[in-house]
This record gives C-alpha cells, structure tokens and sequence, in this order.
C-alpha cells in the first residue's frame, strides 16, 4: 500500500508530465513559428497537413535520424554530457508546479503535482541553476572559439539576472506571510497557489511582474536576450558545433525552460490552477492552467518578436544598474509593508 | 545506511577527483557532484531546506563562478607540477604548508570530536528541529545565533563593496 503512495503514484505522474512536456515543446516550436510569421506577415509553416500541424513531427524525425558526428579536439566526454545536463533540469522544474487542483480518481485523492514538498520555490531557483551547466560545460567541450564565447555569456549572464529575480521571489515570498494564518510565511508552490489574498496584494504583486518577466527572459535565453547563441555573432553560440538528436535536445531545453518559467510565474503570479467554478468542478483547474500557460508563452513570443537585442555589455549593466537595485527597492518595501500589516 | 554509504563513497571519489583531475574544468565538475551528495546527505536528515540552499548557493553560483574563471584563463591541461629535479624540502611552497597544516588541523578536530562522543550526538539532529523546516531555522537564526549571522552578512556586504570598488578603479 505505501509503496502505492510514495512510488507508483509519482512515477506516473512523471510519466505522464515528461510526455506532455515533450509533446508541448514540439508543438510549442509549431505555435512560436507560426506565430513569429503572423508577427511579420508571412503565414508561417503550412506544407506537412493542415496548418502545419505535421511539421513538429517531421522534425523530430529529421533530427533523430541525421547522422550524429563528434568532431575531433573536442573534450568527448562533456561534449557527450552536455545536451544531458542541460535537459533534465528543465524537465525537474515542472515536479513542483501544482497543475491542477487535487481530484478524487480511482478511489483516491490526486493532486496534481508530482512533488508536494515545503521548499517548493527553492528547488525552482536550485534546479534552475543547474541547468546552466548543460550551456556551459557544452560550449566549453566544443574546443570551438564561438562556443566558448557563447559559453561564458551564459554563465555571466545566467549569474547576473540571477539576482534581482531570486531577490523578487524573497519579496513574494514575504507577501505570503499575509495571506497564511498565524503569519508565517510558506515556500510551497501548492499552498501559495491556494492562498486567498486581497486584491491590494494582487497589485503589488503584479506590480514586480514587469520586472520579473525581463529576467525570465533573461534567464530562459529567449530573444531579445538570446545571447548565449546570438545567431549573427557568434554563428550559434554555445551549439555550433552540435548536430542531429544532441542539437535537438538543446533546442529542447530552451523550450522547455520557457514553460517551466511560464508555469512558476503562473502559479506565483496569476493563481496558477485557480478561476471560477473551481471549486464546484476541480477538472477545470487543468484547463485553468493550461490557458495561463499559454498566454504566459504568448508573452515570450511576442516579446521575441518584436523587441530588439541589445548589447551584451549593456544587458549586463542594464542587470547590475538598474533591475537590481529595483528588485532590492521592491523588497524592501514589501518587507516594511509586511512588518507593519 | 546503505544510502549514507553510498553517498559517502561518491563525495569521497569526487573530493580526490577534485584534486587529482589534470583538468581544471573536471576538478569544478567533481566538486560539483561533491556539493550534489552532499545536498543529498542533508535531505537524508530531514534537512529540505538545507538541502536547497546548498545547491542554489555553491552549485547554481560558485562552482558557475569557477567555471567561469577557469574558462576565462583557459581550461587546458595542467602541467605535471612534480618537479623531479627538486628536493622535498625545496617543494614544500607556503601555500602547500598551509594547506596542509589546515587540513591535519581539520582531522584533529574531527577526530576529537568522534573520539569524545560530541560530534555523533542526536539531540541536535534536524528530525529533532522540526524537519529542517525554513521557519524553525529563521527562529533560531534570528534569535540565538543573530550575532554572527548579523556579522557574516556585514562580510558579504563588505565583500560586495570592495568589489564595486575595484569594477570602478577601472
């Protein structure tokens, strides 16, 4: 019975959030490029089925079955590693993003979360900064000069934004000081899902959202700020040297980390599962979810249309001269706010 | 048990991967799965929170910060540093001694405490402090221990200046 619980359970759960994810991520590349060309008014991908629905899955046969190449000098090892060390924290982030309220099914009580612990927010910021390694120690092993360059702008890059937003988190996370009873705070995403706060909360909150936003996209490596692989300087940044089912999972991993980033800023800013009729109909939560998410990806897409990429040297000041500063303003006006609420 | 030996075992191949690594790239990765098990060992004392922070703060930043400096000045092989032409006493450099001198320190303190029974008590462990949990740490982080937790954030902040200080001499 208890292995039930502890074991079974969850890994299904996975299973189940690791082909959803993935199948997500193919689709995603199908809605960002078709979005990208209404965005310039073309029509976008529309030979494989209808709209191109089918080309998602040509890809992915194009890339699985291209002949895998290693080039000489390479560090083989790392190379190998890489692409490996990149994706699977992308996959971990979604264990502790609450999808869904928790259903009664077969007789149980299901909630929708593969990892219900009460560090939930910090294994987000741990597990995202793993995830730097995979770009890293890739970019390194190529023995390429582009690769490298990609490389060391990840982890500056990675390092710096960082920062302001662990710091935007600490303030949100003092917000939920507010909303809990006895006044102590909680880091799981599950409860701060749940909490019922005020509407003057919700626009404080929203309030860091901008903020927010720009270090996710920081953070995530999506144009603008797609230095680690700025195409027309340094060919391909930190997978110029990669090919076939290895280039896939890098492309992979930036995907995912745009949803994994798109679902912590769900859950932490827009009520995650929650909305109308809920509470009568829990099934809702999923659809809830899903639609936030969505938007939430629209947001990345249209932000990477539409603006321009700046400098490298100027994103780097742009972190260390203004967004920090705001960030820690931001929070030490939450904190005063909290202490005398 | 058997996962504390487990994990013991890996944190000590890496710990000599860390030195014994001709590569300074290898060195940072071996001490990054050090860190790794780490992390696990705290989550095996109930320590969630612990846990977090030990993988947010030297695997997510410094070992990325190594990384970083490493590639910087070039992570290429490292010479074999013994020189076969030079006495033991003429490569006992100060840096050497004083590595040496702290880390038998390091093993007599943990050999005295083992041998007098204060290391392996259980009245501290992390089961006892209410899981680890982040509000049991803040009160007492807060509370008993504000003094040094007070003057290690002075540290960082001192540390934080000095480096703002010398980005500007530039």
């Amino acid at each position: 019975m208890d292995w039930i619980n502890l074991i079974l359970i969850p890994a299904i759960k996975s299973v189940i959030l690791v082909v959803v994810l993935l199948t997500g991520f193919a689709y995603l590349t199908w809605v960002e490029r078709k979005l990208i060309g209404r965005f310039q008014q073309r029509i976008g991908p529309n030979r494989a089925w209808k709209f191109g629905l089918g080309h998602p899955i040509a890809d992915a046969l194009k890339m699985i079955f291209k002949e895998e190449t290693i080039p000489n000098y390479t560090d083989k090892i790392l190379f190998a590693l890489g692409p490996g060390l990149a994706l699977a924290p992308s996959l971990l982030i979604f264990a502790v993003i609450p999808v869904g309220p928790t259903l009664r099914m077969f007789g149980k009580d299901i909630p929708f979360v593969v990892a219900d612990v009460n560090i939930g927010l910090l294994w987000v910021l741990a597990v995202g900064g793993i995830g730097t390694y995979g770009t890293v120690l890739g970019g390194w092993a190529s023995n390429n000069k582009y690769s490298l360059l990609g490389a060391l702008r990840t982890s500056a890059q990675m390092l710096s934004y960082e920062l302001p937003m662990g710091i935007l988190i600490i303030a949100l996370l003092l917000t939920t000081a507010l909303g809990t009873a006895d006044g102590s705070g909680t880091l799981n995403l599950v409860e701060i899902v749940r909490m019922d706060r005020p509407w003057w909360l919700w626009a404080w909150i929203w309030l860091a959202f901008p903020l927010y936003f720009i270090c996710m996209l920081a953070e995530t490596g999506r144009k603008p700020f797609d230095f680690p692989e700025t195409e027309n300087e340094l060919v391909a940044g930190y997978q110029t040297e990669y090919g076939s089912i290895k280039f896939a999972l890098y492309y992979m991993t930036e995907y995912l980390h745009v949803l994994g980033a798109s679902g912590v800023a769900v859950s932490v800013f827009f009520g995650g599962w929650r909305g109308p009729f809920v509470e009568q109909f829990p099934g809702l939560g999923l659809l809830y979810f899903t639609i936030k998410l969505l938007a939430m990806v629209f947001l990345f897409i249209w932000a990477s249309a539409s603006v321009p990429r700046p400098r490298y040297d100027q994103l780097l000041k742009f972190c260390w001269t203004f967004l920090f500063p705001a960030a820690l303003i931001y929070m030490a006006i939450t904190a005063v706010g909290v202490v005398l609420l | 048990m058997f996962l504390f030996i487990v994990f013991a075992l890996i944190a000590i191949v890496a710990g000599l991967g860390v030195i014994l690594s001709r590569k300074p790239v290898y060195s940072a990765l071996f001490l990054l799965v050090n860190f790794a098990t780490l992390a696990a060992l705290y989550i095996m004392l109930q320590a969630q929170f612990l846990a977090a922070v030990q993988i947010i703060v030297y695997a997510g930043a410094i070992v990325v910060l190594i990384l970083f400096v490493i590639m910087l000045i070039g992570g290429g092989e490292l010479r074999d540093i013994r020189d076969p032409n030079k006495t033991l006493l003429r490569r006992l450099t100060a840096p050497r001694v004083t590595g040496a001198v702290l880390a038998l320190l390091l093993l007599a303190a943990i050999g005295y405490g083992l041998i007098t029974g204060t290391l392996n008590s259980a009245s501290g462990s992390a089961a006892a402090f209410n899981n680890g949990s982040v509000q049991a740490i803040a009160s007492v982080l807060y509370t008993d221990y504000v003094l040094p937790f007070e003057l290690a954030s002075v540290l960082l902040l001192v540390g934080m200046i000095g480096a703002v200080v010398l980005a500007k001499n530039e």
